[in-house]
């Protein structure tokens, strides 16, 4: 990687030189804007830097070279399933036909389109176990905000208005109470149960007439099956509550357990986690939602329709008064919907059973090599992911999870997620996926069991990590104290468009 | 199972070490009367038969069509660069850069995106990106809301109807009220300011925000600074909905003091794809730093004194707060905001100019053609590339260009059907992509159809060299 100086990169900003650039675009006639009012016209050219596209193109492959990605490295952030990413669904999504296509074209001339999503909610409501899909959310966090107001929607129209507590564990992702939140409930936070689980008695003794939902993860955020499932679900429908399912962990659990056949009344999937389509860096995602027979009317629109010549057309707005109304614009996060299509339809139902189970065995099989060297709180079968502890580790060396996570960064690998959920001291959630090998699992597992040795042997070796990324531990109290959160303009910054 | 390494032999080791005989031993937790039944999908599709039917599928959608279509979405020139680096496996593979150390790419694109659109909405903060235009709008909404602490908010009709109705949804527990077009005159079509002086004054029921569009859905330019100076003397914020491609040439919000900016990133390096995956725009003033939802990247250094990037102000965030976060945003579109920043640092800012000024022209051009022909724009102000003409039974006039090969824009009365003004109204884009040609051919086409004439010979204007589009095009 090339490091300038102090700087790991120049900024686009540092690059440009006024002058730099075109041949792109055809310049248009002199008097093009002349029609436009003289107040409408901006008076100032934006400051946008003047490249060439050499310097562009080396710009980006360079910065993209400091990252650490499923591409480049094992990446068992647990809760976030980063598995590889297929090339063919790169593909897919690209294809004219798909990507040229406008969200305001005709239906008639949407037809692959359209077939295809109304695949994908048949595919996803058969794998679970839901009544109907709806595909419009575009990340998980923005399906569970659906779901909570189709559950409003639901009391609201039953004339029960006084319902306005969410219930989730302490464990829950922070989106679940952010969720609640925003659509206007109260959270009411449960404490987990020593085993790791539910309390049921605890969730028990708060539900009541004032209970809307219960938010649930299962898997759990610590990767374990809620045992009680059944039995918490009867005693939320019982308060007339409904259940919700958040599915950040459905990759554990395909062709194991369908969540609408279970008695969830809704849920969430992450097409990012578990139909891998990419992370992006931190996006774009898709949240799709399944609802059961209760929610069906409110689910969010327009919907895809299929009518009986076998053609298919999206709902037209007003068409069902019930509904939530629209989460976003247009139909959702299409071309992310199409290689999750590719993925199912690649594994087909035999084959996303397998995922389930290899992801299951991998995280076992990790797991196992790590007792004696790091703290297992949960000593029973894990899902996809399990946490591991370094509260020992720290007793005895002083070195923290966060030092561990970091040296591992020298090892080739990115850390686990840490400190999360917030209910282990010391944690380290790991998520290896179904797509690692044995020898990255092992190699994985030695990397930590050396850090373990080190942290006894050289503390401040591991403190003081990591050693060969490209840059140290970062000023992050500054960067809070004092935020620079955008590129001041280069003095004397040139007019842009001389002609 | 396609993508996964392990052999018999791996699976069988795995299970050994942990004394199991069968991997439905670590199911065992399931209580049997929750498990599920077999999965009713179809079998494994092999590679090549997947991207045959996919190909087959994707050819099904009509994008031949010589296209008018704009509505929020528009289709422009894309260089190669931009998407064949967004193939780079270091940039789409990644996540979230919780990890700084191993992020840096990341965070410095995202601190170079937040700049680039900084300059461009002349503002001083921007969220590291938001869903889409309309949830990045509902986003200020709501901002407006915790900031002021009022919950009475005035959106103009002039801001995208489907901006609108996913207001409604965000904000079902507060108050949203939709201000009037002015109906006829010079000013038809543009927020009624009259109406809006009005809704500010109403005794006891202060405002939070304000929301108006520029240019407006119908494409008309709306007088920006004095919706801001009516909203601010009312002591409420004031929300510019901007489309990015048209604020290389138009007055952007900060300089006609707006407190946020709001709005779709898709005109800046990404495909229309049916909708998704878009770019949700989000700036403020300093002033509403804390107030901002998503993610924010800054400078700072490492423990060297190297200039680094880092994710910062995070106590905004739902993984920090819980419930009590400026938002349950998580995960956001990182990867369009790169593509959108690859764009804008390849096309640069006479690139960015040329690109509206282009747009503007051939709105000229088609506007000229049209009224040749007898057909009139609905409103008489001021556009820059996008404009509404009435045509009487638009619905059918609509379906017979595509017909030939055209897609006539959108029909207004599908998305405004409350509106008695927009009931014959097509709405029509104009960006760098339309031709002379296009344009030629259209309203030789539109006349046709409005005389009653059959069409001649085979379809007009979708030639085959537009259906060969290269990968990443977006026409």
């Amino acid at each position: 990687m090339s490091v300038t100086g102090e700087k790991l990169q120049p900024t686009l900003f540092e690059r440009s030189s006024p002058g730099r650039g075109g041949g792109k675009i055809p310049h248009p006639p002199k008097d093009a804007l002349d029609r436009l009012p003289d107040d409408a016209r901006r008076a100032t050219p934006p400051a946008l830097p003047e490249m060439n596209e050499p310097d562009v193109v080396r710009h980006y492959v360079n910065l993209s070279q400091l990252n650490h990605a499923v591409d480049t490295g094992f990446y068992p952030l647990g809760s976030c399933t980063m598995k590889f990413n297929p090339k063919l669904n790169e593909w897919a999504a690209r294809l004219p036909g798909f990507a040229d296509l406008h969200p305001m074209a005709p239906d008639e001339v949407a037809q692959g389109t359209l077939q295809l999503l109304w695949e994908l909610e048949a595919a996803l409501a058969e794998i679970s176990g839901m009544r109907a899909v709806t595909l419009q959310p575009a990340a998980g966090a923005q399906g569970e905000l659906t779901g909570i107001l189709m559950i409003r929607a639901y009391h609201r129209e039953r004339g029960d208005t006084d319902r306005d507590e969410v219930l989730v564990p302490d464990s829950s992702h922070g989106t679940n109470p952010a969720t609640a939140s925003m659509a206007g409930f109260k959270t009411i936070t449960i404490p987990s149960a020593a085993d790791g689980g539910v309390d049921l008695d605890a969730f028990k003794a708060a539900l009541g007439p004032r209970s809307a939902a219960v938010m649930i993860t299962n898997p759990s955020t610590l990767g374990l099956f809620e045992s009680r499932i059944g039995e918490l679900l009867d005693a939320v429908h019982e308060a007339g509550a409904l259940a919700y399912m958040d599915g950040a962990n459905l990759n554990a659990i395909l062709g194991r357990f369908r969540p609408g056949q279970a008695g969830f009344d809704v849920m969430h999937f992450n097409v990012h986690k578990t139909f891998s389509t990419p992370h992006g860096g931190g996006g774009p995602g898709a949240g799709p939602v399944g609802v059961g027979e209760l929610l069906l009317p409110y689910l969010p629109t327009p919907r895809v329709l299929r009518l009986d010549d076998g053609t298919f057309r999206l709902e037209r707005p007003d068409e069902r008064p019930t509904s939530i109304g629209r989460l976003r614009s247009f139909v959702g996060n299409t071309g992310v919907l199409v290689r999750a299509y590719a993925y199912i339809r690649a594994h087909g139902g035999s084959g996303l059973r397998e995922v389930s189970d290899d992801a299951v065995l991998a995280a076992n099989y990790l797991k196992s090599r790590l007792a004696g060297t790091f703290d297992l709180p949960y000593d029973r079968p894990c899902k996809h992911e399990f946490v591991a502890s370094g509260a020992s580790l720290k007793a005895k060396t002083g070195v923290r999870t966060l030092d561990v996570a970091k040296r591992l960064i020298d090892h080739g690998f990115h850390p686990p997620t840490i400190y999360f959920p917030l209910i282990v001291e010391e944690g380290m959630l790991i998520e290896p996926t179904e797509t690692e090998s044995v020898e990255t699992l092992d190699a994985f597992a030695d990397a930590l069991i050396e850090i373990a040795a080190e942290a006894e042997r050289d503390p401040e070796m591991v403190t003081s990590a990591p050693h060969t990324a490209p840059v140290k531990r970062l000023d992050e109290a500054t960067a809070a104290r004092q935020p620079n959160l955008r590129w001041r303009p280069m003095a004397g910054a040139e007019m842009p468009c001389p002609d | 199972m396609p993508y996964g390494p392990h052999t018999p032999a791996d699976r069988e080791r795995m299970l050994s070490a942990l004394g199991l005989d069968s991997v439905d031993d670590l199911f065992a937790d399931i209580p049997v009367d929750l498990r599920a039944s077999a999965l009713d999908l179809p079998p494994p599709e092999p590679e090549l038969e997947l991207s045959a039917r996919l190909r087959e599928m994707a050819s099904r959608n009509r994008t031949d069509l010589v296209s008018f279509l704009g509505a929020g979405v528009y289709r422009h020139w894309t260089p190669p660069a931009v998407d064949q680096l967004l193939l780079r496996g270091e940039w789409y593979t990644a996540y979230t850069p919780y990890q700084p150390e191993v992020s840096q790419g990341t965070l410095q694109s995202i601190y170079e995106y937040e700049s680039l659109i900084a300059e461009l909405v002349d503002m001083d903060v921007v969220s590291a990106s938001h869903y889409d235009g309309a949830a990045a709008t509902a986003e200020a909404a709501l901002m407006t809301c915790r900031a002021t602490r009022r919950d009475r908010v005035l959106v103009s009709r002039g801001v995208h109807p489907q901006y609108r109705q996913t207001l409604h949804t965000y904000m079902r527990n507060l108050e949203l009220e939709e201000i009037p077009l002015v109906a006829e005159g010079e000013a038809a079509g543009t927020t009624d300011l009259d109406a809006l002086a009005r809704m500010l004054g109403e005794e006891d029921r202060p405002v939070a925000g304000v929301i108006a569009a520029n240019p407006d859905f119908l494409g008309l330019l709306e007088p920006m600074s004095r919706i801001g100076e009516l909203t601010h003397a009312a002591g409420a914020l004031f929300v510019a909905v901007i489309e990015p491609v048209s604020l290389a040439v138009l007055t952007p919000p900060g300089a006609y003091g707006a407190d946020i900016a709001a709005g779709e990133g898709q005109p800046l390096g990404i495909a229309p794809q049916y909708g998704g995956p878009y770019l949700g725009i989000l700036a403020s003033t300093d002033a509403l730093v804390r107030q901002i939802p998503g993610r924010l990247v800054g400078m700072t250094t490492d423990l060297d004194g190297k200039r680094a990037f880092v994710m910062t102000l995070r106590a905004r965030e739902q993984d920090i707060r819980r419930d009590k976060a400026a938002s349950n945003i998580c995960t956001n579109q990182a990867l369009l905001a790169l593509a959108a920043s690859i764009y804008l640092a390849t096309i640069g800012p006479h690139g960015l100019r040329d690109v509206a000024a282009n747009g503007a022209a051939r709105a000229t051009e088609l506007e000229t053609g049209l009224a040749a022909i007898g057909v009139e724009r609905v409103h008489p102000g001021p556009y820059l590339n996008e404009f509404a003409i009435r045509v009487a039974d638009a619905r059918t006039v609509h379906r017979r260009l595509i017909e030939r090969g055209f897609l006539a824009g959108l029909v207004l009365a599908d998305a405004e059907p409350d509106d008695p003004t927009l009931a014959d109204g097509l709405l029509l884009a104009t960006t760098e992509l339309t031709t002379s040609g296009d344009i030629a051919r259209f309203v030789a086409a539109l006349q046709e159809v409005l005389s009653g004439r059959p069409p001649v010979g085979v379809e007009t204007g979708a030639g085959a060299e537009r259906a060969a589009n290269p990968v990443g095009a977006t026409r």
